[in-house]
């Protein structure tokens, strides 16, 4: 699915349409470039969790925990090292029963449940596009849904 | 009273010892390994902290000509947490083996009171802005425990905005001191970036100034390096001090205290002591 995003409060809204169908297990690889709005759209899903507090980028601490409907995870991948440091994180642990947003997965491709969505967004125009990809079933459900608001 | 004070929160082992009289020491050892991962990783970090630590507690005991303090502090975050730790742990196992109280302390507040080692040190109530690669925040510091927090940024921290426009750059890490340097020979009006406001709220935004950064690179390769920089540069200080502008008229309070990494800006420094009506107090580079 592609759908084109005006300005920020859109793509936060796409985060927040997102959230509002999520599920425990639920991990959203982010991709885009450096400011392609990856931090705007985690925060439409803590806004659609319910998360009190701010979502901010997660690039310094690499990742952060929210508390909402359902636990949210963000993290940015891009300063980890190896795997063991990634074991460190306690990433793993929380990718099943929350929902886990991933900048920079790509580098560790092993991490990602097969079933999971696939978010890519790009600069289009003045404003930018999202593709969403589902990878499996219950991704798969959320897009349609998604796609039906559309 | 002589206190031992550690901190180990982010990528610097330090420890020093400090008086009613002052720093007696001040010793601070600056991570390397993180220079090929562009930022700082957390568990480089505690591994490299614990490696270090001891001597530098030691060399700090040493430099002060003490064996042994009246009391150990260290920071108890916020930080990365397995880095906090190491100082932590160290600290209260030194407390319990003296016989000393031990003292956790706020990082940000660390941050916020720091300007007080100088002279002169700014008295209560001043506004505190804490700048670094974590934190972007403006306080209203009333007595020694009693902060106000009058502003924040609801995305990215100034500093990592200027580790991410080095980036874009591809200057390096960390992006301050790099894109400070390089904006001295830069044009801060050749680049035309926005100055992001946040609707309905007097916080800062920093992400949409790197996003402009990295449209702007890509739409026009042929911009001098120096002159994005100084631009950027001209573009983070203006809202930083814009807001510390609008907290001095709300609250009439015109003593300003910078703090955190970025207060070693040399634009940052310059520009708040031209404000006028604003009496700034600011760290030597030292003590940053």
């Amino acid at each position: 699915m592609k759908t084109y995003l005006d300005d920020a409060p859109a793509t936060r809204a796409l985060g927040q349409q997102i959230a509002e169908r999520s599920y425990p297990g639920l991990v959203l690889a982010l991709q885009g470039e450096l400011g392609a709005g990856k931090t705007t759209l985690a925060q439409g899903v803590g806004l659609g969790l319910g998360v009190k507090g701010r979502v901010r980028s997660p690039t310094f601490i690499i990742m952060a925990l929210y508390e909402g409907r359902l636990p949210m995870a963000h993290a940015d991948l891009y300063r980890l090292g190896d795997e063991s440091e990634l074991t460190e994180l306690g990433l793993e642990e929380h990718l099943s029963h929350g929902v886990t947003l991933i900048e920079w997965s790509e580098r560790f491709p092993q991490l990602l449940p097969k079933d999971h969505l696939e978010l890519l967004l790009e600069d289009d125009g003045d404003g930018r596009r999202a593709t969403l990809t589902a990878m499996g079933p219950k991704s798969l459900a959320l897009v349609t849904e998604l796609q039906a608001l559309r | 009273m002589r206190v031992l004070g550690i901190e180990t929160s982010c990528d610097e082992t330090a420890a020093s010892v400090v008086s009613a009289d002052g720093v007696l020491s001040d010793v601070v050892y600056t991570q390397t390994v993180h220079a090929a991962y562009l930022g700082v990783v957390p568990e480089l970090a505690s591994r490299a902290h614990a490696e270090k630590l001891a001597s530098v507690v030691q060399d700090a005991l040493d430099k002060a000509g003490i064996e042994k303090p009246d009391a150990v502090a260290a920071t108890s975050g916020p930080g990365l947490i397995g880095a906090v730790l190491v100082g932590l742990s160290m600290a209260k196992g030194l407390a319990l083996g003296w016989g000393v109280p031990f003292i956790g302390v706020n990082h940000l507040e660390g941050h916020l009171l720091s300007p007080m080692l100088e002279d002169p040190a700014p008295e209560f109530p001043f506004l505190g802005l804490v700048v670094s690669g974590g934190h972007t925040t403006l306080y209203l510091a009333k007595s020694l425990g009693d902060y106000e927090e009058i502003a924040s940024t609801v995305d990215d921290a100034a500093g990592e905005a200027y580790d991410k426009t080095a980036r874009v750059l591809g200057l390096g890490y960390p992006g301050g001191p790099l894109i400070d340097r390089l904006a001295q020979r830069g044009d801060p009006l050749a680049i035309p970036l926005p100055r992001p406001k946040v609707k309905g709220s007097q916080d800062w935004s920093f992400s949409g100034l790197k996003t402009a950064v990295r449209q702007r690179h890509q739409k026009f390769p042929g911009d001098k390096p120096e002159d994005i920089a100084a631009s950027f540069q001209r573009a983070v200080v203006e809202v930083l001090l814009q807001r510390v502008r609008v907290a001095a008229k709300e609250t009439g309070v015109t003593r300003l205290a910078l703090a955190g990494g970025v207060a070693a800006n040399s634009e940052l420094r310059a520009a708040a002591q031209a404000m006028k009506g604003i009496q700034v107090f600011l760290l030597s580079l030292i003590h940053i």
